[in-house]
């Protein structure tokens, strides 16, 4: 989700973007994501946290989503703080994973993960735990970002959370007159060959999230935690969804493309394609439907060998200040998890606040069912959930 | 007399002696000569290819991602399953129509630039055939889009013409139709090449035997072009199977190619050992098709 956001928002400047391509964003649910994995238990749970940030070590080694270094917030950082920042841009969540391993090798201090690579960093012993009270911005964080599952176990910070965005359905108002109220649109054949979604496995929990709602004899609780039957489900729902499917989008400039020439006129997407086409004029909203939505959020985690600590600590505090949450939410078309930046946002740019949704009541965020990756451990410490594997080969067989 | 060669080699130095020394050995010489570019093949270029070989025996931890370096068939079994084969069926087919349509464009063209245009004519519509290859792909297929897509320049012309709208944007016709539009040029140039390379006076010599022109192009033309025709669909069968952008862009719900599935086992299931062993069904499928190429003189046309 990650990289598509990036590679959409980024496309207009670039054709090389194309290249980048899809892939997995963040976040955990909302409920639950901790007892999924009960049983297990993070090798660097234990691994003591320093009490105060020390003096930089001159140098800060990042690994991040394309336009997460921007130089707008990273050069007044290295003039406040005399760390050097080199990045080194991940394309998908599992290049993280892999640039992350052993614990970053001695040579990266940060990455900007997403939901569905954290657990696999944390239960990996890739990250270690952060000391949350060195952060001063994490009290104004919204609520629910503050200790979410996903970056959070068993009360011990392995990052903090830095931006987040929902999944929403993005409907053309001269097809839906009214704004649709559930996901349904998406599978109704009235629709056949003018829907569309985004080319990736997790988009099999959107599926499941809706199933949990109309189907509730599955028993489908947490979308990421699906049972084998429960999966198998998920998957005959998107292989019936899949004759009216017009095309699975890569980018985020596809879809912009195919709702302004009215080849789709339903489908999943991020604020940041509705936002684009309404400010080109194109007669489209979106909404989230009664069954909720997915959504991805992404944490910076600290790695087990970081070289230089408390240049991390410092990027941290200053990636979490109201100013840069602003700057990386409107560069990108997402929300800052710090409440104070929704003003600046503003400044930056007329309505991003309300548009991004910054303001939003906390029941909105509630909605909001978060990108995580799914493991074989699932609830009351079970071990037969359909791990993420499963999820790309069932996925490459809907879309094959 | 001697002393002065003597002189005359000291005040040379070393240079000589070694120039001397590689003139006496001609093997040493031709060592030398081609082990920088030999390396450069075998390190750069083969070795790579073993690696990937190697790599597509091994699997991945599915929790961490690292690579796990223990021997199994597996990922090449899970080739042989339906959606594979699937994918792998509709990459051949694409890449063969895609030969099959450049040709028969192809030839009649190549063969009234070779035989009929003038020198100037020729020249002209040699620059047509090459600039859409100055141009970016990406910019080709974006206009290609922009054509196909509903309410698109191809509809709205169709609709004008009072034909009616047609929406084929987002299909696999659109793909074989920007693919074949994309790789038309390599094909028409081996065969105007080939084509050119035919002697008048094999012409002449089957109008004197009482051949008619359809007989002439059929039994002396035809024959000698194949090569060209052969040479060129290496071109457009092997881009076709290997590309994976068109697909991207162009392709509709079920346009997934080989390169798709390998881009996105690399990309968002980091599962780099199965995409090398689905990599390798390309390169068989090339092989055998080099094979069959040579048995048409592919390579005395190329």
């Amino acid at each position: 989700m990650k990289t598509w956001t990036r590679a959409g928002a980024l496309l207009a400047a670039s054709f090389a973007a194309m290249l980048v391509a899809a892939c997995g964003s963040s976040g955990g649910s909302t409920s639950g994501g901790a007892s999924g994995t009960s049983g297990l238990t993070p090798p660097q749970a234990n691994t003591a946290v320093p009490a105060s940030v020390g003096k930089g070590e001159g140098q800060l080694n990042l690994i991040a989503w394309s336009g997460y270094a921007q130089p707008q917030w990273v050069k007044p950082f290295e003039q406040a703080t005399g760390c050097q920042v080199s990045t080194k841009y991940g394309n998908t969540s599992s290049e993280m994973v892999s640039l992350m391993a052993n614990g970053g090798g001695g040579q990266y201090d940060l990455v900007s993960a997403s939901g569905d690579a954290d657990l696999r960093l944390i239960y990996g012993g890739d990250v270690k735990p952060i000391n949350i009270n060195l952060i001063p911005s994490w009290k104004d964080f919204h609520p629910f970002l503050q200790s979410p599952p996903f970056n959070t176990i068993g009360g011990k910070h392995y990052g903090v959370s830095y931006e987040f965005g929902p999944n929403v359905l993005l409907y053309s108002k001269q097809a839906f007159p009214s704004a649709p109220t559930s996901w349904s649109v998406i599978y109704n054949k009235q629709y056949s060959g003018e829907v569309t979604v985004p080319n990736n496995p997790i988009q099999i929990a959107d599926a499941a999230l809706y199933l949990s709602r109309t189907q509730p004899s599955l028993g489908i609780g947490d979308p990421y935690e699906l049972t084998q039957a429960q999966f198998n489900a998920t998957v005959n729902l998107l292989k019936q969804q899949k004759p009216l499917i017009k095309k699975y989008w890569d980018l985020a400039s596809q879809e912009i493309s195919m709702f302004q020439s009215g080849t789709a006129v339903v489908g999943a997407a991020w604020p940041y394609q509705t936002n684009t086409l309404v400010a080109a004029g194109a007669k489209v909203a979106d909404t989230i439907p009664s069954q909720g939505a997915t959504g991805w959020a992404d944490t910076w985690m600290l790695a087990t060998k970081a070289p230089h600590p408390n240049c991390a600590y410092k990027w941290m505090q200053w990636a979490t200040t109201p100013k840069v949450q602003a700057q990386q939410a409107v560069y990108f078309g997402e929300t800052p998890a710090n409440k104070l930046a929704c003003p600046i946002m503003d400044q930056l740019s007329k309505g991003a606040c309300a548009n991004y949704h910054a303001d939003a009541p906390e029941a909105y965020f509630k909605t909001l069912k978060f990108w995580k990756t799914p493991l074989k451990q699932c609830g009351n410490g079970k071990n037969d959930c359909v791990p993420f594997q499963q999820w790309v080969t069932a996925w490459t067989q809907i879309t094959g | 007399m001697t002393a002065t060669v003597v002189r005359e080699d000291q005040a040379v130095g070393g240079g000589a002696r070694v120039s001397a020394a590689l003139w006496r050995r001609a093997w040493l010489r031709a060592t030398l000569t081609l082990s920088p570019p030999l390396a450069w093949f075998l390190v750069i270029y083969l070795a790579s290819l073993a690696v990937m070989l190697l790599t597509a025996f091994w699997t991945v931890n599915p929790f961490t991602n690292a690579l796990e370096r223990t021997w199994t068939l597996a990922n090449f079994q899970q080739i042989f399953t339906g959606t594979y084969l699937t994918i792998i069926g509709r990459t051949v087919i694409m890449a063969a129509a895609v030969t099959v349509t450049d040709a028969v464009i192809a030839v009649p063209f190549a063969y009234y630039m070779a035989r009929v245009a003038s020198p100037r004519g020729r020249q002209a519509l040699f620059v047509a055939v090459l600039l859409p290859l100055w141009a970016s792909y990406m910019a080709r297929v974006y206009a290609w889009i922009v054509i196909l897509q509903k309410g698109g320049t191809l509809s709205w012309t169709l609709s004008k013409l009072g034909l009616g709208a047609v929406n084929i944007g987002y299909t696999n016709t659109a793909m074989w139709l920007v693919f074949s539009y994309i790789w038309l040029p390599f094909m028409i140039v081996p065969i105007y090449a080939a084509l050119e390379r035919i002697p008048d006076s094999l012409l002449e010599a089957s109008g004197d035997l009482g051949a008619r022109n359809w007989r002439t192009l059929r039994s002396v033309v035809m024959p000698l072009a194949l090569p060209g025709v052969a040479a060129g669909s290496i071109f457009t069968f092997s881009l076709t199977l290997g590309d994976y952008i068109t697909p991207l862009l162009v392709g509709g719900a079920s346009s997934n190619f080989i390169g798709n599935a390998i881009y996105s086992n690399i990309g968002t299931a980091n599962n780099l050992p199965f995409a090398a062993a689905l990599a390798v069904v390309p390169i068989v499928i090339m092989i055998f098709y080099l094979l069959g190429a040579r048995l048409f003189g592919a390579f005395e046309a190329m």
